[in-house]
């Protein structure tokens, strides 16, 4: 009974936390506007530069950080649950490495250059042609073993396709902006940004929050859940292609951003009793929250040096994870 | 009177070989039928070919309807499945865990109704969990975690009920009890199968008993016709010491033939 009534709780909780970090994250940077003057300048729209900088500069940052957040978080508790691997994580599937396959080939072939939207959509396209390979490497309804094996296969291609585009880039200029891309960032980004990305983020949402009880039922393993009536062929179609959709459009707008799919489940299952249907929210808002807090961590830690964030979740995230582990084997014991 | 469940002709064949040979049974209303047969005689196979879970030929009728034309969810509140492996994949608590058996029941709504909680609470009290129902099921000991996954196959509440191996691991105390349980069961008119390795439990409670090698259905009926000391030679390969008694029957093997 205490679990049943605190998992609302909990997820009032989580939205508070990551409502106030969104309002710390628009209120966070260079230019130096006092707190109420900014939000006001967001408001109403009239107060100038002021105005500027928080409609097109602060503002599609903070809610990229949480929609990106989201996704990662959502889209790491629905594999793990899925998989049923504490490990599993949305790189897992090869969408990350492809989609930024394909930005790094738009920032290779110049096309980047040319219009700005070729690096998101090239992204986007590369998340999508992995998504199809995983499932025609694994077939539909693939068992998950199967469905691993074609996600690390498609991410060690794409891993090496982007290695070559770096060994064989043009100019030192060029292979400097591929690292600094794939490391991972949301300095700089705009509405449109946010417009091209939120679609597919809305129906990897959509497609992620329909499995949670059939992610419950996989408690019980294979069998057991599809004798409660769950199909799992389309389970397995869901979580696929709703992370590919997400996670895609996630890393074609920020880069690729890691152990925020990772961690943030494994910090929250403890809180939602382990059932993996619960986690589905309490992950996505975890997730909003945590890199939320990186994204305002990144602006205050080096304000002049454009520290990545993608460096800053891999630098607490792994030593945090390593705790988490230790912590577990401690406590299991 | 019509079979809850009925087989015809089923066969499965699995990486070439025929694992199930053209098996037919019925499991009418109020009985607790024993499936035995040695290890490899295809009795998983049998069962989760009759859930649908290998690839399978034959007919299968649920009451008068053939299988397909169930959904899932419908053929979910007809028939619960237990597998043999314990699978347990998160420290859920063992309430909550149980309460997945309410799946099938609960539509669309995501917090179990008032049916809901009486069936996991009736389905704890017979497998003896009410005590344990806070802990994370990742706790306990091989025979609790069997019985907790039991009374999640009970909480589904379901005409028929078809569980594989399900007394394997449990002390003597829950294992009168799970049969108990079972029993109960067939006589509110209910179908029970159970594949069994313990021959006197099988003679002692179920009212028919199928005997299976080789893929194949060698003997079936009451358990005193089936278990007799040709069939357990011929099948199993033992001698055995057979007794009845006002508790039914006792088979000790007794030594390899």
């Amino acid at each position: 009974m205490r679990i049943e009534l605190s998992y609302p709780l909990l997820l009032a909780a989580l939205g508070l936390v990551t409502a106030v970090l969104f309002v710390v994250s628009l209120v966070t940077g260079p230019a130096g506007i006092a707190f109420f003057e900014s939000l006001e300048a967001l408001v109403t729209g009239r107060s100038g530069a002021a105005s500027i900088v928080m409609q097109e500069i602060r503002l599609p940052r903070a809610i990229l950080g949480a929609i990106i957040g989201a996704s990662l978080g959502l889209s790491g508790a629905a594999l793990q649950g899925y998989l049923r691997n504490p490990l599993a994580e949305p790189g897992l599937l090869g969408i990350s490495a492809s989609a930024s396959l394909g930005s790094v080939i738009a920032i290779y072939t110049g096309l980047s250059a040319a219009f700005t939207l070729a690096l998101p959509l090239m992204a986007l396209t590369g998340a999508a042609g992995a998504v199809l390979l995983v499932r025609l490497l694994a077939g539909a309804g693939a068992q998950t073993i199967t469905l691993i094996l074609a996600g690390v296969a498609v991410t060690s291609f794409a891993g090496a396709m982007t290695l070559l585009a770096l060994n064989l880039s043009p100019n030192p200029f060029a292979a400097l902006e591929i690292v600094f891309w794939m490391l991972g960032s949301l300095k700089d980004r705009s509405m449109t940004h946010v417009w091209l990305a939120l679609p597919f983020i809305l129906i990897g949402w959509a497609m992620l929050f329909q499995v949670g009880r059939a992610l419950d039922a996989l408690t019980l393993g294979e069998a057991a859940a599809a004798t409660l009536g769950f199909r799992l062929e389309r389970v397995q179609a869901l979580v696929v292609f709703g992370t590919a959709a997400c996670v895609g459009a996630a890393t074609s707008v920020a880069g690729a951003i890691g152990f925020i799919g990772l961690v943030v489940p494994h910090l929250l299952r403890p809180l939602v009793g382990a059932e993996p249907g619960r986690l589905l929210a309490a992950s996505a808002l975890g997730g909003a929250a945590v890199l939320l807090a990186a994204d305002i961590a990144v602006r205050i830690i080096a304000p002049e040096r454009d520290l990545k964030l993608g460096v800053l979740t891999a630098l607490i995230g792994a030593p945090f994870f390593l705790w988490l582990i230790f912590k577990q084997q401690r406590g299991g014991q | 009177m019509t079979s809850a469940l009925s087989a015809r002709s089923l066969c499965v064949r699995l990486g070439g070989r025929e694992v199930v040979k053209n098996v037919s049974l019925d499991l009418r209303p109020g009985e607790f039928v024993g499936l035995l047969g040695p290890n490899g005689a295809g009795k998983s196979t049998l069962l989760k070919a009759i859930m649908g879970l290998v690839a399978r030929s034959g007919r299968l009728t649920l009451g008068d309807r053939p299988i397909e034309a169930l959904t899932p969810t419908e053929s979910a509140r007809e028939v619960a499945y237990l597998p043999q492996e314990r699978e347990i994949n998160w420290p859920v608590q063992v309430r909550a865990l149980i309460g997945l058996g309410r799946s099938p029941h609960r539509g669309a709504s995501s917090v179990p109704g008032e049916a809901d909680r009486a069936a996991v609470d009736a389905a704890m009290a017979a497998m003896d969990l009410v005590e344990l129902q806070e802990r994370s099921s990742l706790e306990l000991s091989g025979g609790e975690r069997a019985r907790v996954l039991i009374a999640r196959a009970l909480a589904q509440e379901t005409p028929v009920l078809l569980t594989d191996e399900p007394a394997a691991g449990l002390d003597p105390a829950h294992q009168i009890t799970l049969m108990a349980t079972f029993r109960k069961l067939a006589r509110e008119g209910r179908s029970v199968l159970a594949s069994l390795h313990e021959l006197t439990l099988a003679g002692q409670w179920c009212d028919r008993v199928i005997l299976i090698a080789d893929g194949g259905i060698v003997a079936e009926g009451p358990p005193d016709a089936v278990l007799t000391p040709g069939n357990l030679a011929t099948v199993y390969g033992v001698r055995a010491r057979i007794t009845v008694s006002d508790d039914g029957l006792s088979v000790v093997p007794t030594g390899l033939i």
